[in-house]
C-alpha cells in the first residue's frame, strides 16, 4: 500500500468539475454501465446473436409452403419477437448477480435516481435485440425475404417498446426473488413458453379452438407479432398496426411502473 | 476535532415482520456523531447495528423516529444524503463482470463530475489504493483484498465528509484486515473523514475506532471510547498462594482496596479492580510483609468483551461464534433476517 495521498478536497476545489446530473444522464450511465461487459467480451455478443440464426436454420426448412407468399417473411418477425422476449425476460438475472454480490446496494446509495437505475438497465435490452434482429435480417434478405426497411425499422421501434417493457417486469421479478434464484428462473421459464406458443410465433392460431383462442386474444405479444408480420411485409393496416403499438406500449408502462415500484421498495 | 453533528438520531426505530412475527432490529436510537469522529458500532450478529447503518445510508426506511445525516432527513431528503456519504457495504460494491476502473468513473460521474475530472479522480484513487494495474481487469478476478479496496476506492470517489463502512473487514484474511483498518485510520486522521462503521470484530473495535457504540437487542447498552469502557470494568488481578488459608488471608487485604470485587477459590485469588495495575506492586508487598506472599501474579487489562459480558451477561465472542454456527447450518441469520 503506497501513502494515501488522496485529497479530500479534490472535487469541491473545482466546484465547474461537479454538476447534479439529470434523468438523462443518470440514465445514460447506468446504461452504458449495463452495455459496457458486453461491449468487452464481444465473444459472448457473437454468441447471443448467433442463436437465433441457427434456431432459423434448424426450423426454417420445416416450414411449410405459405400460398401466395414466402414461408420466411411469415416466420422471421416471429423469430425476432421471440428473441426479444427470451433476452428481455432473463435480463434480471444480471441484476439478481449484482444483488447477491452487493453493487445493486452500491448503486441504490449513490446519488442514481431509481427511475434512471430501472430504465437504463431496461434500456440497455433494446440495443442487443437490435443488434440480432439486423443480423437476421441480413441473413435472410439473400433468400425467399423481401426486405421492406420501412415497415422493419417501424416493427424494431415496437418491439424495443416491448423489450423495455418486459426487461423493466424481468428486474421486478429479480428483485422480488432477491436471494432465491431458484424462483427468478422458475416464473421466467413457466411464463415465457406459453406467451411464445399462445402468440403463434411458431404454429398459426387459425384453427385453435375456442378456448386456445380466447387465451390468445388476452396476449399482448400476439398483437405485437400480428402488427410485425404486417410491417415487415411492407403493409401498413392501420388497426392490426395500432393494436400491437398499443400493445407494447401497454407493457411498456405496466413493466416501467411495476418495476420502478420494485426499485423504490429495493434494499 | 469541531463538535459538530453530521449524525443526529432521535427515537430511531426499526420493526420487521418476518414469518408473520414482529422483529424489533432497532428499539428508539438517539445518538449523535461529531464531525471528524471514528466511531464503531460493536455488537453480535442480529444486534441491530448493521440495520442501524442501512437507515442511516438511506436503504431502509425507519419505522418511527427521525435521523439526519450531514444535515438531511433521511426519509425526506434521500438524494441529498445519498450525495453527501460514502458507502462501503458488506458485499463488493463493483459489479463481477465489470472492470474496476468503470466502476469507479461511473461512481464519479454519478456524484456530478465532469468525464475528465471522474477520470482524474479515478487515476487519483487507484493509484493511492495501488490498484491502478489491476483496475483493467474483470472485477470478478481480484482477490478479496483488492475488491475490498475497489470498494473504499469507490466510496471515496466524492470525497464524501462522512462514510459508512458495514462490517468491512469480514470475510478478509488478517493482513488484509489489518491493510483495511490502517486505510480506515488514515482516511480519519489525514482527511478527518468522519467514520460510522459496524462489527463483531472486538479486536477491530479496540485498534482503531475513537469511540464505540455496543448494540444489543436494538438498544444502544454503551456509549463511549474503547479506553473508558474497558478502564470502567478495572483490571484483573489474579494471585496463586501457597496455601488456601494465605488467599484466604490475602483476599482480606485486597478488600480493603477501593472498589475491588475478590473472588477466592481454592489458593487462587483473583481481584477485579479499576488501575489494577498501578495497585499491584504496592499489594503485592503489603502480602509479603503479613507472610502471606504471592507464588503466582497475572495482570490482565479488561476487554471489550468483558465490557459486553459485564453489561449484558453473555460474552459477544462466544455470541458471534454461535452466530456463524448456526450460519453455517443455514438455520438462522438474523442479522440478514432483520436488514
Amino acid at each position: 500500500m503506497t501513502t494515501l495521498t488522496i485529497d479530500r478536497t479534490t472535487t469541491t476545489s473545482h466546484p465547474d468539475a461537479v454538476r447534479e446530473p439529470g434523468f438523462v444522464a443518470d440514465t445514460w450511465n447506468v446504461m452504458t454501465r449495463e452495455l459496457r461487459p458486453m461491449l468487452r467480451e464481444p465473444a459472448s455478443l457473437l454468441f447471443a446473436m448467433v442463436q437465433p440464426l441457427v434456431f432459423l436454420a434448424l426450423f426454417a426448412p420445416l416450414l411449410p409452403e405459405v400460398p401466395g407468399g414466402s414461408a420466411l417473411q411469415w416466420f422471421v418477425p416471429g423469430i425476432i419477437a421471440m428473441t426479444a422476449l427470451m433476452g428481455a425476460s432473463m435480463t434480471g438475472s444480471n441484476l439478481t448477480l449484482e444483488i447477491n454480490t452487493g453493487s445493486h446496494e452500491r448503486l441504490l446509495v449513490s446519488p442514481l435516481r431509481r427511475s434512471s437505475l430501472l430504465v437504463g438497465r431496461a434500456l440497455k435490452e433494446a440495443v442487443p435485440m437490435l443488434a440480432q434482429a439486423a443480423l437476421i435480417v441480413a441473413v435472410v434478405t439473400p433468400f425467399s425475404f423481401e426486405l421492406h426497411l420501412g415497415g422493419v425499422l417501424v416493427g424494431l421501434a415496437v418491439l424495443s417498446l416491448f423489450s423495455v417493457g418486459i426487461g423493466a417486469l424481468s428486474f421486478a421479478l429479480a428483485i422480488v426473488s432477491a436471494g432465491q434464484d431458484w424462483i427468478f428462473w422458475t416464473v421466467q421459464q413457466t411464463l415465457i413458453f406459453p406467451l411464445l406458443l399462445l402468440a403463434g410465433v411458431l404454429l398459426p392460431l387459425d384453427g385453435a379452438p375456442g378456448w386456445l383462442r380466447f387465451l390468445a386474444d388476452l396476449n399482448p405479444l400476439g398483437y405485437i407479432i400480428e402488427a410485425e408480420r404486417a410491417l415487415f411485409a411492407g403493409s401498413w393496416p392501420t388497426g392490426t398496426v395500432l393494436r400491437g403499438v398499443a400493445a407494447a406500449a401497454a407493457v411498456a408502462a405496466i413493466g416501467l411502473v411495476v418495476g420502478l415500484r420494485a426499485m423504490r421498495r429495493s434494499s | 476535532m469541531t463538535q459538530t453533528p453530521v449524525i443526529r438520531t432521535q427515537g430511531l426505530t426499526k420493526t420487521f415482520t418476518r414469518h408473520k412475527a414482529e422483529v424489533h432490529a432497532v428499539r428508539g436510537l438517539d445518538l449523535t456523531v461529531a464531525d471528524g469522529e471514528l466511531v464503531a458500532f460493536l455488537g453480535p450478529n442480529g444486534a441491530g447495528k448493521s440495520t442501524t447503518l442501512r437507515m442511516l445510508t438511506t436503504l431502509v426506511e425507519p419505522t418511527s423516529g427521525t435521523a439526519e445525516v450531514a444535515g438531511f432527513d433521511v426519509v425526506r431528503e434521500q438524494r441529498a444524503v445519498r450525495r453527501s456519504i460514502g458507502y462501503v457495504g458488506q458485499g463488493n460494491a463493483a459489479g463481477h463482470q465489470q472492470r474496476g476502473r468503470d466502476e469507479v468513473v461511473g461512481q464519479a460521474r454519478a456524484h456530478g463530475l465532469s468525464r475528465t475530472a471522474a477520470h482524474a479522480r479515478a487515476d487519483e484513487l487507484l493509484d493511492a489504493f495501488d490498484l491502478t494495474e489491476h483496475a483493467g481487469r474483470p472485477v470478478s478476478t481480484l482477490s478479496g483484498g483488492q475488491r475490498r479496496r475497489l470498494d473504499v476506492a469507490i466510496g471515496l470517489v466524492h470525497s464524501p465528509r462522512l462514510m459508512f463502512l458495514d462490517e468491512p473487514s469480514t470475510g478478509l484474511d488478517p493482513q488484509n484486515r489489518v491493510n483495511l483498518q490502517e486505510q480506515v485510520q488514515r482516511l480519519n486522521r489525514e482527511l478527518g473523514t468522519t467514520i460510522v462503521l459496524t462489527t463483531h470484530y472486538l479486536e477491530e473495535a479496540d485498534a482503531i475506532a475513537d469511540r464505540v457504540v455496543v448494540i444489543d437487542h436494538g438498544v444502544v447498552i454503551a456509549d463511549d471510547s474503547s479506553t473508558r469502557l474497558k478502564s470502567g470494568l478495572g483490571d484483573l488481578v489474579s494471585l496463586g498462594f501457597a496455601t488456601p488459608d494465605d488467599a484466604a488471608r490475602a483476599a482480606e487485604r485486597a478488600r480493603r482496596l477501593d472498589g475491588a470485587s475478590v473472588e477466592v477459590d481454592g489458593a487462587d485469588l483473583t481481584v477485579r479492580v479499576a488501575h489494577g495495575r498501578d495497585l499491584v506492586p504496592g499489594l503485592v508487598t503489603d502480602l509479603a510483609a503479613a507472610g502471606t506472599p504471592a507464588v503466582r501474579l497475572e495482570v490482565v487489562g479488561a476487554t471489550l468483551d468483558d465490557v459486553f459480558l459485564h453489561l449484558t451477561g453473555r460474552s459477544l465472542r462466544e455470541s458471534n461464534e454461535t452466530a456463524a454456527a448456526t450460519t453455517t447450518t443455514g438455520t438462522a441469520t438474523t442479522e440478514g433476517a432483520a436488514a
